[in-house]
């Protein structure tokens, strides 16, 4: 299975970046062989739609799941759009770690925006 | 003549200011002026002009609503929509009506002809008329809406300004979008600042910002107590005329948290609003 982690480095050993939207890169990652690759987030310099940014990235990527540390309004409506499941952060520190403890089914599955959303949210 | 009122800093007293200049102007001029509260996310000069609203319009957005059945998913319009507002997922498009800006573009791009805009209130903008004969304007932006700027670029497009009318613009405070939709389109900017690094440090903000817009400006020193060397250098530096100080007083204090202007507080300051006035016309 094929998912995306965001973290701040572009290699797997590196430390997770609890940040959706924002996160320095996202990497895909084959949950059977741990090859995996880089790409950059578009969102990191967005000035605002930073989560639906990433979210329009992760959905062409055509992966099943997503690990993050925070999914907002936005980010959220985007991935559950584009069907992909989201999961947190807990406990982990690198990516390796995290791809782990998602195999082991150890991640928790978020069905609700985990944050109230930053700039461009209100509540309506 | 279009004068607004800005100053960087929250609290200096913009309205209690912009208020007290409409009074003063109102008691010599015909037509009395125009006074406009850009103030959208939280209007306040009415407390101080008890303005009768009697006409009210809705503001809202065209914001782009998709035709599943027509679209096909091709992403031109998330392509050339550079809030994010609207996004393709998969084989959905979906739209996030609060960072849309209302631009149309990808109403304007869809090959399928899948969009259609609807309209989104975000607020409302009213007018009527104030004490001393004042023709009051304000924009009120609904709780929860994130952009201010289309409710005061529709106050400004509602509300014209009579022959020979002054028009006293109240911005909102910061140097951001809003404050400068507030400044554009107008003749000189009166900065009101106070005598602390805080209000020195967002007025150079907002004197950059006046610049940038070609906006000539002059300083109120509200506030005054004692002797602050670093104002009077940057506005001697940076050729701000100061047009007014205000001492720091409880009486004055008091008379605003009452809800009365200064001139109703200190009658004697309607002269000095009124040669403030014939100051900035002679600068302009």
């Amino acid at each position: 299975m094929k998912i995306v982690l965001t973290s701040t480095s572009q290699d797997i050993e590196s430390t997770i970046d609890p940040r959706f939207g924002r996160s320095a890169y996202l990497l895909i990652v084959d949950t059977d062989t741990f090859e995996y690759s880089a790409e950059s987030n578009p969102g990191v310099a967005a000035t605002g739609g930073a989560g639906i940014m990433a979210a329009q990235s992760v959905a062409r990527l055509g992966v099943e799941a997503v690990i993050s540390g925070d999914f907002g309004p936005n980010a959220f409506n985007a991935l559950r759009a584009a069907g992909v499941g989201m999961y947190l952060y807990v406990d982990c520190l690198t990516v390796r770690q995290a791809v782990e403890r998602f195999k082991n089914g150890q991640l928790e599955q978020v069905e609700a925006p985990t944050s109230a959303g930053h700039h461009g949210v209100g509540n309506r | 003549m279009i004068i607004t009122i800005a100053s960087g800093k929250g609290g200096t007293g913009k309205t209690t200011i912009a208020a007290s200049l409409a009074l003063s102007l109102a008691a010599e001029q015909s037509p009395p002026p125009l006074f406009m509260d850009c103030d959208v996310e939280e209007p306040n000069a009415h407390l101080f002009l008890h303005p009768r609203l009697d006409e009210q319009r809705d503001v809202a957005l065209l914001i782009p609503s998709v035709d599943e059945s027509k679209c096909t998913h091709c992403g031109k319009c998330a392509e050339a929509c550079q809030y994010h507002a609207i996004a393709v997922l998969g084989q959905k498009t979906l739209v996030f009506p609060q960072l849309c800006h209302g631009c149309g573009s990808c109403t304007a791009l869809c090959p399928e002809k899948a969009i259609t805009e609807i309209p989104d209130r975000m607020g409302v903008i009213e007018r009527g008329a104030a004490i001393a004969g004042i023709s009051f304007a304000r924009g009120v932006l609904d709780v929860g809406e994130p952009m201010a700027v289309p409710v005061i670029r529709q106050l400004k497009k509602w509300v014209m300004a009579l022959p020979g009318q002054v028009v006293i613009r109240d911005a909102p405070p910061g140097t951001s979008c809003p404050v400068v939709e507030a400044m554009r389109g107008s003749d000189f900017l009166l900065l009101v600042t106070e005598p602390t690094p805080f209000g020195l440090h967002d007025l150079k903000l907002a004197v950059q910002v006046g610049r940038e817009m070609g906006i000539p400006s002059g300083v109120i020193i509200n506030r005054q107590n004692g002797s602050y060397p670093a104002l009077d250098e940057f506005c001697f530096d940076y050729q701000l005329p100061v047009l007014l100080r205000i001492p720091f007083e409880r009486v004055i204090a008091e008379g605003v948290a009452q809800g009365k202007t200064l001139v109703e507080i200190h009658p004697e300051y309607a002269d000095r609003f009124l040669r403030m006035f014939i100051q900035i016309a002679s600068l302009l």
